[in-house]
């Protein structure tokens, strides 16, 4: 049975953290050694964790797909990571910073959930800078800070456009450091494929060597998931080729209840696509929007080049629509109005696929030399794709899948529905609602694995003291591994005649058309129709060479594909079962006159949670009620 | 375009390898190198051939997978770019392009164009990082870094840790990677402390699997993030200091 208790402690939201910390059992230092967890994903949040639970002395052992803890892709985020420093003295504060997120995510967040995060946003910048972490900085030394979109404050810390990088590198050397110490046990090329249950609780994880394809259980007091997000499913996204749902997705079929799956994120900011063989999308920063002015012509099929339209018969729409925030308004609502444009015909490029983020003013204004300062890195990056130099010609730029707001149910404690599994970073669904605001993902899962979880996890392990963690040679240990052995034969014997990138490709283009950025009944109603016969055909007619033996890329990636078929249909029937729009789950039933978002918080006010019901059974939809006491709900607007 | 491929292919580490040719036509010069893999590995599949295994992952310079000896040079012709960001339009209809795995004994090939790194991790785990256990910061701003210092700290701080260094020196040395480390964190007024025991412990340990440097610079010139050679003399310069600072060696000099 699921329980939806979220456990958020009583009191004044700016005292809920404090008292809870103070409440909840701890385990004493000489004890820690005696607890093992298991921590999956070594990106920011994974890699955190594993660093600060090993500090801890608790026995770590932690788990990548990758050859090194340094490559999960929170080392692609480019723009920065936000705190409520208010070093800028622009009036910020811990309530503005909290206050912006909720607003920022439509109202489909946790009130106390994202309080502690603005409280423990500005510890993050502290302890990155200690470690090294080369922040941009001003002359006289100290922090520089820059502008994301949807907030009127300067609150986002930077390290030219290389953030991500720097902060995992950050907490990759503090893993390191223990890993090196003997206190982290880490294991490399090897992907969690299924999680282990006793007694409805985790005790370990079934694991296959990627290399060698050895199949092994491994069993800890409990087991961190840290595994990122979903974006994938789209084929076409910002995400790394490897990204994937499947930890997440195997926690959820034994049991963790799902929560809000279509929540998804369009990012406005991106290189478009340029022809079929694309294999993925590249992010340009959303920090460009500081200084790059986003139009198109005023006219429909407009094909002449930027530099001979001139400024009168130019469309800087969202300088004209939302004059509050202009070229900073949030990322839903930045990729809607580029949608619009679309549909007006007033696309740019070969394929008329794009918008302009126009840097011409910018230069003028500041000179060359600075918006190179600030942005090398990333028209170097654009000027490789596109061979198009954005120092003299407008990038070209449209929406792509970019980041899950979704993941598993977890409560104020980061633990799943289910008992010793707990959630961390882009993995859960905890903090941005319907729609993620710029640089709050690195504070998320930097929050919860250097912050929060090492405090929280006390609260469970303290209960075990005195009992050692289930062994390997349990039954359901013997079970979980017969089953990942079986999944793997199966998709080896297939022997069809099509890859499994072509199927990958092809679940995209039903999830983009459908589920994307707009969304209707009809569209869905096809998707779910879609979806499965597709998923049949991948069962019949997947080819995977190779063997079981071997590094085995195809092997690998068909597992994960399997798992975003059933993910697919999951989105596609929350997407529809949520009669509202809000954040990047958009409705086309449910708009205002202009177009925006049109909430229905009477009735939507809560988080949709999934419980797993066998294959080829819906999940069963359970609630939790989002109650807001210190932010008063309204129509966002950025006008 | 049409292209002419040699590849090198081998089933795992216990076996050999060889370079096998491969053609790919039709290929688009807006295709990224990887995307040219890609289409090769479907016409592959379809043939009933197993696909070539090659590292990649983000595809966007920066996570460090990817990269490959591409007509002897590590990442290709372009300077400053790594393998997935070099595009087709670097190339010209008719072409040979021969593509193999690092070449050094510290990276082993696991398979086909995919080897082991995991030295550089080693590297790391010796000191390359500042002792800061979790919550025991002080304030941000407590700590002023002279804005030339956190530039050029910021400078070494992007090596993506992708070994191309290593697979360009003649002496397969890891100098540039080790000394990039050294520098972005011995730069810092909070890499301070540590400054002298980091880089013994760092260089010892990159000795144990990595040749010497000679001072070739061939590593600046692979190098995707144009990671400076000077930072190699900065290394050497801490680690000779480190041999008279390090009080704990003074009894074996």
């Amino acid at each position: 049975m699921i329980n939806l208790d979220a456990g958020i402690p009583a009191g004044p939201l700016a005292d809920k953290w404090d008292s809870h910390r103070t409440a909840i059992n701890l385990v004493a230092p000489t004890n820690k050694r005696k607890f093992s967890v298991i921590v999956v994903g070594t990106g920011l949040a994974g890699a955190s964790a594993a660093a600060t639970l090993g500090e801890l002395g608790y026995q770590v052992k932690a788990y990548t797909y990758h050859d090194s803890a340094r490559r999960a892709h929170s080392i692609a985020a480019q723009g920065g990571i936000n705190a409520s420093k208010n070093y800028r003295g622009d009036g910020d504060s811990t309530y503005r910073l909290f206050y912006d997120t909720v607003k920022g995510g439509d109202y489909r967040s946790r009130e106390a959930n994202v309080y502690r995060l603005a409280q423990v946003s500005t510890e993050i910048i502290d302890q990155c800078v200690a470690q090294g972490v080369p922040f941009a900085r001003e002359y006289g030394g100290l922090l520089d800070n820059r502008s994301f979109g949807g907030v009127q404050v300067s609150r986002t810390f930077y390290a030219r456009g290389q953030t991500g990088q720097q902060l995992l590198l950050g907490a990759y050397q503090a893993l390191s450091r223990q890993v090196g110490l003997g206190n982290v046990e880490l294991h490399t090329r090897t992907e969690m494929l299924d999680i282990v249950e006793v007694d409805g609780r985790a005790v370990g994880i079934v694991t296959r060597d990627l290399v060698t394809g050895e199949v092994k259980s491994h069993s800890a007091h409990a087991v961190v998931l840290a595994t990122g997000g979903y974006a994938n499913v789209y084929f076409l996204s910002t995400m790394a080729r490897k990204s994937n749902v499947t930890a997440i997705w195997r926690a959820h079929r034994k049991g963790a209840a799902f929560a809000n799956p279509s929540f998804t994120q369009i990012h406005p900011t991106c290189i478009p696509a340029s022809d079929d063989f694309q294999s993925k999308l590249t992010l340009m920063s959303e920090s460009l929007r500081n200084d790059g002015r986003i139009w198109v012509p005023k006219e429909a099929d407009d094909r002449r080049p930027a530099g001979e339209i001139p400024e009168s018969e130019r469309d800087y729409y969202l300088e004209r629509i939302y004059p509050a925030f202009g070229n900073l308004v949030p990322r839903d609502v930045d990729s809607r109005a580029a949608m619009r444009m679309m549909e007006e015909n007033r696309g740019v490029g070969p394929l008329q696929n794009g918008v302009f983020l126009d840097f011409a003013d910018a230069i003028k204004r500041l000179g060359e030399d600075t918006i190179r300062q600030r942005y090398s890195n990333l028209f170097e990056m654009y000027e490789r794709i596109t061979d198009e130099n954005p120092y003299e010609v407008p990038m070209r730029i449209y929406p792509a899948p970019h980041y899950t707001m979704g993941g598993l149910w977890v409560d104020y404690n980061l633990m799943t529905t289910t008992p010793g599994l707990y959630a961390i970073g882009e993995a859960n669904f905890s903090d941005h609602g319907a729609n993620r605001l710029g640089a709050s993902a690195l504070m998320q899962g930097l929050a919860d694995g250097y912050f929060v979880l090492p405090y929280t996890i006390g609260d469970y392990l303290s209960g075990w003291l005195g009992s050692d963690p289930v062994t390997t040679d349990h039954p359901a240990f013997t079970q979980a591994e017969a089953d990942v052995k079986e999944r793997t034969n199966e998709l080896l014997a297939i022997g069809g005649t099509r890859s499994v990138d072509w199927f990958h490709r092809e679940l995209g283009k039903i999830m983009i058309e459908q589920c994307g950025m707009a969304r209707s009944r009809p569209g869905l109603e096809k998707a779910l129709s879609e979806i499965p016969a597709l998923h049949d055909e991948f069962r019949n007619d997947v080819r995977i060479l190779g063997d079981d033996d071997n590094l085995n890329f195809s092997l690998e990636k068909a597992g994960r594909v399997a798992d975003y078929f059933e993910l697919a249909e999951l989105m596609c029937r929350d997407a529809l079962d949520r009669e509202e729009s809000s954040g990047g789950h958009f409705r086309l039933e449910h708009q205002t006159p202009e177009g925006e978002a049109l909430r229905n918080d009477e009735e939507w006010a809560m988080v949709s949670a999934w419980e797993w019901q066998g294959h080829g059974t819906p999940q069963k939809r359970h609630t939790e009620k989002l109650v807001f006491e210190n932010i008063e709900l309204k129509q966002r607007s950025y006008k | 375009m049409n292209l002419k491929l040699r590849i090198w292919r081998q089933a795992n580490s216990a076996t050999k390898g060889e370079l096998i040719e491969y053609r790919v036509n039709d290929i688009s010069p807006e295709m990224s190198f990887l995307e040219m893999l890609d289409t090769l590995n479907e016409q592959l599949n379809a043939a009933g051939t197993e696909p070539i295994a090659f590292d990649h992952d983000c595809r966007e310079g920066i996570c460090g997978m990817c990269g490959v000896m591409i007509n002897g040079q590590p990442h290709g012709p372009q300077l400053g770019t790594a393998t997935c960001q070099l595009h087709m339009r670097k190339f010209s209809d008719g072409d040979t392009i021969v593509i193999e795995p690092w070449r050094a004994r510290a990276f082993p090939v696991i398979k086909d164009l995919i080897v082991d790194r995991s030295p550089f991790d080693t590297i790391i785990e010796a000191g390359g990082f500042i002792t800061v256990p979790t919550g025991s910061a002080p304030d941000a701003n407590l700590i002023p870094v002279p804005l030339d210092a956190a530039e050029s700290a910021m400078d070494a701080a992007a090596c993506i840790g992708c070994g191309a260094c290593v697979a360009a020196c003649p002496n397969s040395a890891a100098q540039l990677f080790t000394a990039a480390k050294v520098a972005h964190l011995g730069l810092l007024p909070q890499g301070q402390p540590e400054r002298y025991t980091r880089v013994e412990a760092m260089v010892e340990v990159m000795e144990d699997f990595f040749g010497s440097c000679t001072n070739h610079g061939e590593c600046e010139k692979a190098c995707p993030k144009s990671i400076s050679i000077d930072f190699i003399a900065q290394l050497n310069l801490d680690y000779l200091k480190s041999k008279m600072l390090n009080s704990k060696l003074a009894g074996q000099r």
